[in-house]
C-alpha cells in the first residue's frame, strides 16, 4: 500500500483570488488620507468673566455677512491679516525699564498695539451668515502669525522651530528626560506668546 | 557529432503563478497599513476648506466626528439645501449634538474619556451660524477640544 508515499501538493492557485478578494475589500472600504486641522480649545461653559483689557491689548476682528473682514474697523484682505496680527502682537508698547517690558519683541512699539503679547487678546466675532471657508482662511492666518513669532523665539533660544517641536514632541520615539525637556521648552514659548483669541464679546477697559 | 537534445514541442511552458499571491499579499498589507476605515457615509457634501498651519489629527479612537454640509443630491428634495448636521448615519438637529456627544463619549474607555477630540468636518460654503451653535452645544457638554478639520492648501482657495 505505498500507493501515496510523498505528501500531494496542495493547490495554491486559489490563494491568489482570497488575497485579491481581501484586497478588494480593504480598497472599497479603507480611505488613504489621515485627517489634519486646526486645534482649538473652546473656552468652558461657566467662566468667570475675565478682567477688563485695555483697548490697546484687543485686535478686533471680525467678519461680515459678505464674508469682508474688518480689523480694528477698517476693511482688510485676508492676504494682509498676517502680517498686522504679527505688527499687533510683537508691538511691546511698554518702554524699556517699565514694568511688562517684553524683552524679546521686535515691533516698533507704536501706542496703538499691544503692551506685551502676554497681554494681547484677539477678539475675533463672525456674522451668522459668513461662511465656514472664509472663518478657516482666517483662523489659519492668525495660527500662521502666532506660529512664525514662536518659530522666531525657539530659533534665538533653542536653534529649533516651534513647528518641528511641536511636532516631535506627539511623535513617541524619545525618552521621557527628552520628553519633559522638549515639555518645557515648548512651555517657554508658548508662555512668551499665548494664544488669547476669543470669539465672544470683549470688554474694552474704559480709560 | 554533437548530439543535440531534442526539442520539446512548440507550446511555451506555463508561467508559474505561485508567486502571484505572495504579491497580492504584499499589496494588501500595503493597504492594510496605510489606509483607515471609513465608517460612515456621507449624506452632506463636505468639501472641506484648505488650511497650511496644520495638525495630524492622531489615534482614531480618541475622535468624534461631526459632518455639516449641504444634503447631497439625492437628500435634497426631503431635506431641502441648507447645511445639516450629519452625526453617525443620520440627519440631526443642532438640539441633539450634546446627547450624541455624551453618548459617543460613555461609548470609549474610561481613560479616554478625558481626551476626547470633537473633529468638525464642515463643508466650506456652510454658515458659521449652525457653527456657533454647535460650538456651544460642545460646551454645554464640555467637550471643549475641537478640530477644525481641513484640507492641506492654500487658505486663499477658500473663497471661491
Amino acid at each position: 500500500m505505498n500507493r501515496n508515499r510523498e505528501n500531494p501538493e496542495v493547490n495554491a492557485g486559489s490563494m491568489a483570488d482570497i488575497a485579491f478578494l481581501l484586497l478588494i475589500f480593504f480598497l472599497v472600504t479603507a480611505t488613504i488620507q489621515t485627517d489634519v486641522g486646526l486645534d482649538r480649545k473652546l473656552p468652558p461653559k461657566e467662566t468667570i468673566p475675565p478682567p477688563p483689557v485695555n483697548e490697546r491689548n484687543i485686535f478686533r476682528l471680525s467678519l461680515n455677512k459678505n464674508d469682508e473682514l474688518f480689523v480694528e474697523d477698517g476693511i482688510m484682505e485676508l492676504e494682509d491679516l498676517k502680517i498686522a496680527a504679527m505688527a499687533f502682537l510683537d508691538n511691546g508698547g511698554v518702554p524699556k525699564g517699565n514694568e511688562n517690558h517684553c524683552g524679546y519683541c521686535k515691533g516698533t512699539g507704536s501706542p496703538d498695539a499691544s503692551d506685551n503679547p502676554v497681554k494681547a487678546v484677539i477678539s475675533f466675532n463672525s456674522d451668522r451668515e459668513a461662511s465656514y471657508g472664509m472663518y478657516v482662511s482666517v483662523q489659519d492666518a492668525l495660527t500662521a502669525a502666532y506660529n512664525e513669532l514662536r518659530n522666531r523665539e525657539s530659533q534665538r533660544l533653542y536653534g529649533k522651530n516651534y513647528v518641528d517641536m511641536e511636532e516631535s514632541y506627539y511623535s513617541d520615539d524619545m525618552s521621557h528626560e527628552e520628553k519633559m525637556a522638549l515639555q518645557r521648552e515648548i512651555e517657554t514659548i508658548r508662555d512668551m506668546f499665548p494664544m488669547k483669541l476669543s470669539e465672544a464679546e470683549t470688554i474694552s477697559k474704559l480709560n | 557529432m554533437a548530439k543535440f537534445t531534442k526539442k520539446k514541442d512548440g507550446d511555451l511552458p506555463a508561467v508559474s503563478t505561485a508567486s502571484l499571491p505572495d504579491i497580492v499579499f504584499m499589496l494588501l498589507f500595503f493597504f492594510m497599513t496605510v489606509t483607515t476605515m471609513k465608517d460612515s457615509s456621507l449624506l452632506v457634501e463636505n468639501t472641506l476648506p484648505n488650511a497650511t498651519e496644520i495638525k495630524k489629527l492622531e489615534k482614531k479612537d480618541r475622535v468624534i466626528y461631526i459632518y455639516v454640509g449641504k444634503p447631497t443630491q439625492e437628500y435634497q428634495k426631503v431635506f431641502g439645501t441648507e447645511p445639516k448636521i450629519q452625526l453617525n448615519d443620520k440627519f440631526a438637529n443642532v438640539d441633539e449634538v450634546g446627547t450624541y456627544i455624551l453618548a459617543e463619549r460613555a461609548k470609549k474607555p474610561q481613560e479616554l474619556q478625558n481626551v476626547l477630540t470633537t473633529a468638525l468636518k464642515v463643508d466650506k460654503n456652510a454658515n458659521m451660524g449652525l457653527i456657533t451653535d454647535i460650538k456651544q452645544q460642545l460646551r454645554e457638554v464640555n467637550a471643549l477640544k475641537v478640530n477644525y478639520t481641513t484640507y492641506e492648501g492654500d487658505a486663499f482657495n477658500n473663497l471661491q
